[in-house]
């Protein structure tokens, strides 16, 4: 593999072909946000506070650094007053949602954004879809998923599934930046076991 | 039937399909298109069927359902050949009319004639038709000749002839010189060069290469790939075989949507007839080149018509779009360079084989070549597909096909490129349609939705309504959309119901620029654009509706108040009568009041008072005024008239 230089906030970055923006800023010890990127997973850009401003021949847009791939010659700005805007926008949106997630806050201090700039609809989840990835990923399990789409879009365990995996497992717990698995995983266990206690779980 | 080995075998075949038939034998084609069918087609042909049985003329004329015309406004549409007597609105009371006087009398039937709203003047023949005789319809021309179900009849007009050219006359660099040469651009929506896209795939490396014809069509209004792959099936499917040929696939896929499934029915035979003829499968006619085709159902996602969400789908995968920071020609379906065009970009390549690059870069503008199909609807009289040169500006489109405006209403605005695209004002009206055009405007060409908007529409509910389509449609993967839609939506749901706060114009401008900015795919980015061309062009409209709750088109019900004119009111007592709510007190000699508090605001009595008195009004912005007190509701005949 050859060794690419680039440039991030006029540093000069050595990285591997084919890695990412993201992993090479990581690696050079520049911090970019982020919410749904986790080193085991495949990126997903979905969160995309990421985005970073991508000077390419002349030529700047935004990108989602978790998948935009290195190149050289590359120019990569973290931070302008666009890329502001935007992650404030960005951290406002998923505000409505997680109000009191630490994480949101953490950054909301540092990009000014303003917690309670749209009406409340606390879904908790901010489907960064850590949770869904890392079963399916690492786990290969699938236990949790989506369902739905646009804006009725949630998570969900599958009760057969998670019926079976998830108790000695939960190791996707740790990663949800607003605890609202533990939410969703209360629910589904209500829904997949409806009698109060599992040793009376009828046997067919 | 047995399969074809040479390009002479085919024109053998053809020529003895060609001398079966007798071209002055009378044929009665029927549009079997979607449109078409929902308006009684079926039972139009059966009556047709029916009748020459009875009359004993089985052997003398042929009855065909056909592909869609487009003119779905007057459908069922019934062509008579060899005179090309065009009927429409027929019903299959009228067919035994038809058998006996223009089959057997040879005599036109007056009444089921075009009669030109203006001039009132009869139009016999298709071509004399404004509607038609303004188009240039080098693609969907041929729908109302064949039999979508007929691979004869597609070999009878021309068909896999550019196919046999490219087998056996061409290299396949010759192929792909020849499409980058007519600058033929993608009909799907974003313009891009089709040569160039075929090039990158074909020279990506890697053995296996894809090529897919995305018929995932779901603008809302929007029906031309519908009609081009129902009525014309073959056309398609010629054309992907030629980009297999240029680009090195030897695999190939129509991703159709389920909610088609006429055109899944006629693509899945055609494939099954060109397979039967040796046109696709191995050795194609006697070749060394093999291509076979394989139709997927879209399970109703319209994010799936975005190329990464449908080749993910293809896969097996949730519908999602991924990043394109690598184009898909180079690395798409299941990583390998795939080439993906609408089923409108595919059924002009064919006639660019056939016809030549120069002759196809004659028709249109400077960088947008060729013909474009739209489909034109809303607020006009001529619904149905219209295929114009492109540089046609939307004035000629929309007057001079379509008809103009119904009911003598105003045009206010058109809105193109479906959910992605934005809406025109009448000042814009003698823009020339073309990619770049359109974009620059503020609007995009798309996949070619067209919608007439007149002056009752509220432009600020248009955006609200496209935004809505978008919530339930998003994939709801990225912030940026799923979020931002969300609030986009929230905030112009609230301006419709008059609810709309200073300030919110400028919040859904922020909104919309993140979408556009950092959204995951060009369903998110797209997103505002119906949003932020309404501002732009109406921006005034946003402005009432927020500083003085004001619907300046009296259309957002929440904002506007139904109301009797006392002094136009005749007591007709009809509205009265058709009020649902009970909420008007009429009474004989009685002016009408509209009770407020009952009033659902339905619009009925507006609909139903006679227009010769006009005495029920629409009120937005302004107080209403004060009921008539009781006693002086009485009319007093004589003394009130004139």
């Amino acid at each position: 593999m050859s060794e690419i230089i680039f440039q991030i906030d006029g540093r000069q970055v050595a990285a591997r072909e084919g890695m990412t923006v993201l992993e090479a800023a990581q690696k050079a010890g520049i911090s970019i946000p982020t919410l749904c990127h986790y080193e085991k997973l495949e990126p997903y850009g979905g969160c995309r506070l990421c985005t970073v401003e991508a000077e390419v021949r002349g030529w700047t847009k935004l990108v989602a650094s978790c998948l935009y791939p290195v190149e050289k010659d590359l120019i990569v700005r973290t931070r302008s007053e666009k890329v502001d805007r935007i992650r404030k926008m960005i951290l406002e949106l998923l505000l409505a949602h997680a109000p009191d997630a630490l994480e949101l806050q953490n950054l909301a201090g540092e990009y000014g954004a303003v917690k309670d700039r749209f009406e409340k609809e606390p879904s908790f989840c901010i489907h960064c879809g850590l949770c869904v990835r890392y079963c399916a990923e690492v786990k290969k399990k699938d236990a949790i998923g989506f369902v739905d789409r646009g804006t009725r879009r949630e998570i969900s365990f599958i009760p057969e599934i998670a019926s079976k995996e998830c108790w000695n497992c939960k190791e996707c717990f740790p990663l949800c930046p607003t605890e609202a698995l533990q939410a969703a995983f209360v629910l589904a266990k209500a829904f997949a076991f409806p009698s109060s206690s599992l040793e009376h779980e009828p046997t067919e | 039937m047995a399969r074809i080995n040479s390009s002479a075998e085919l024109e053998e075949i053809r020529k003895g399909i060609l001398s079966g038939r007798d071209p002055n034998k009378p044929c009665i084609s029927v549009c079997a298109g979607a449109g078409c069918i929902a308006s009684g087609a079926s039972e139009v042909i059966d009556a047709f069927k029916a009748e020459i049985e009875k009359q004993g003329l089985m052997a003398d004329v042929n009855t065909k359902g056909t592909g869609c015309p487009g003119f779905c406004e007057r459908g069922p549409v019934v062509v008579i050949y060899p005179e090309e007597i065009c009927y429409l609105q027929v019903k299959p009371e009228d067919v035994p009319e038809i058998v006996s006087q223009t089959i057997k009398e040879k005599k036109v039937v007056d009444r089921l004639l075009y009669v030109d709203r203006t001039t009132g003047e009869k139009a016999t023949h298709e071509s004399d038709i404004p509607f038609y005789k303004n188009q240039e319809r080098i693609i969907i021309g041929s729908n109302i000749k064949i039999d979508p179900k007929s691979i004869d009849d597609y070999l009878a007009i021309g068909g896999y002839s550019a196919l046999a050219k490219v087998l056996f006359q061409m290299t396949s660099e010759q192929v792909l010189e020849e499409v980058k040469k007519s600058n033929l651009r993608g009909r799907g929506g974003a313009g891009f060069p089709t040569g160039s896209k075929w090039e990158g795939s074909r020279n990506a490396p890697g053995e296996i290469k894809y090529v897919i014809v995305n018929a995932d069509e779901g603008d809302p209004g929007a029906f031309m790939d519908r009609a081009l792959l129902e009525g014309n099936p073959h056309s398609v499917l010629e054309g992907l075989i030629i980009g297999a040929c240029a680009v090195g696939s030897r695999e190939g896929y129509i991703y159709v949507r389920q909610e088609y499934p006429l055109a899944v029915e006629n693509v899945t035979l055609a494939i099954k007839q060109a397979e039967e003829y040796g046109l696709l499968g191995k050795n194609i006619l006697g070749s060394d080149f093999d291509f076979t085709v394989k139709v997927h159902q879209g399970a109703g996602a319209f994010v799936c018509g975005e190329s990464t969400a449908l080749m993910t789908a293809l896969e097996g995968r949730t519908g999602e779009p991924r990043p394109k920071y690598i184009r898909s020609n180079i690395k798409g379906l299941w990583d390998r360079p795939t080439v993906l065009n609408n089923v409108e970009t595919w059924s002009n390549v064919p006639l660019i084989i056939n016809k030549g690059a120069d002759w196809f870069a004659q028709i249109g503008t400077e960088r947008s070549k060729g013909t474009k199909i739209f489909s034109l609807v809303g607020k006009i009289n001529n619904t149905g597909l219209v295929e114009v040169p492109m540089g046609m500006t939307l004035r000629d489109i929309i007057y001079k096909i379509g008809g103009g405006i119904p009911r003598g209403k105003r045009f206010k605005a058109v809105q193109t490129g479906g959910p992605s695209g934005g809406c025109l004002p009448e000042d814009m009206l003698d823009l020339e349609v073309g990619f770049d055009e359109l974009k620059k405007a503020g609007s995009m060409m798309g996949s070619g939705g067209m919608i007439i908007l007149d002056e009752d529409t509220c432009m600020v509910d248009i955006a609200r309504y496209f935004l809505e389509f978008l919530t339930d449609e998003s994939c709801g993967k990225c912030v940026p959309c799923r979020e931002g839609i969300r609030q986009m939506l929230k905030i112009l749901t609230n301006i419709t119901k008059g609810k709309g706060r200073e300030g919110d114009i400028e919040l859904l401008e922020e909104l919309a620029e993140v979408a556009r900015e950092a959204a995951l795919c060009e369903l998110g980015r797209s997103a505002p654009n119906s949003f932020l061309s309404t501002l732009k062009y109406f921006r005034d409209e946003y402005e009432a509706h927020v500083l003085e709750k004001r619907c300046p088109a009296l259309s957002c019900k929440e904002l506007i108040t139904f109301y009797i004119d006392p002094d136009k009111c005749q007591a007709c007592t009809i509205c009265s009568k058709k009020c649902p709510s009970e909420a008007i007190a009429g009474g004989k000699n009685r002016i009408h009041v509209i009770d407020q508090e009952k009033c659902t605001k339905c619009g009925t009595c507006f609909e139903v008072c006679p227009p010769r008195f006009g005495a029920v009004r629409k009120i937005s912005g302004e107080p209403v005024p004060a009921s008539i007190p009781e006693e002086a509701r009485t009319i007093v005949r004589g003394s009130k008239e004139k």
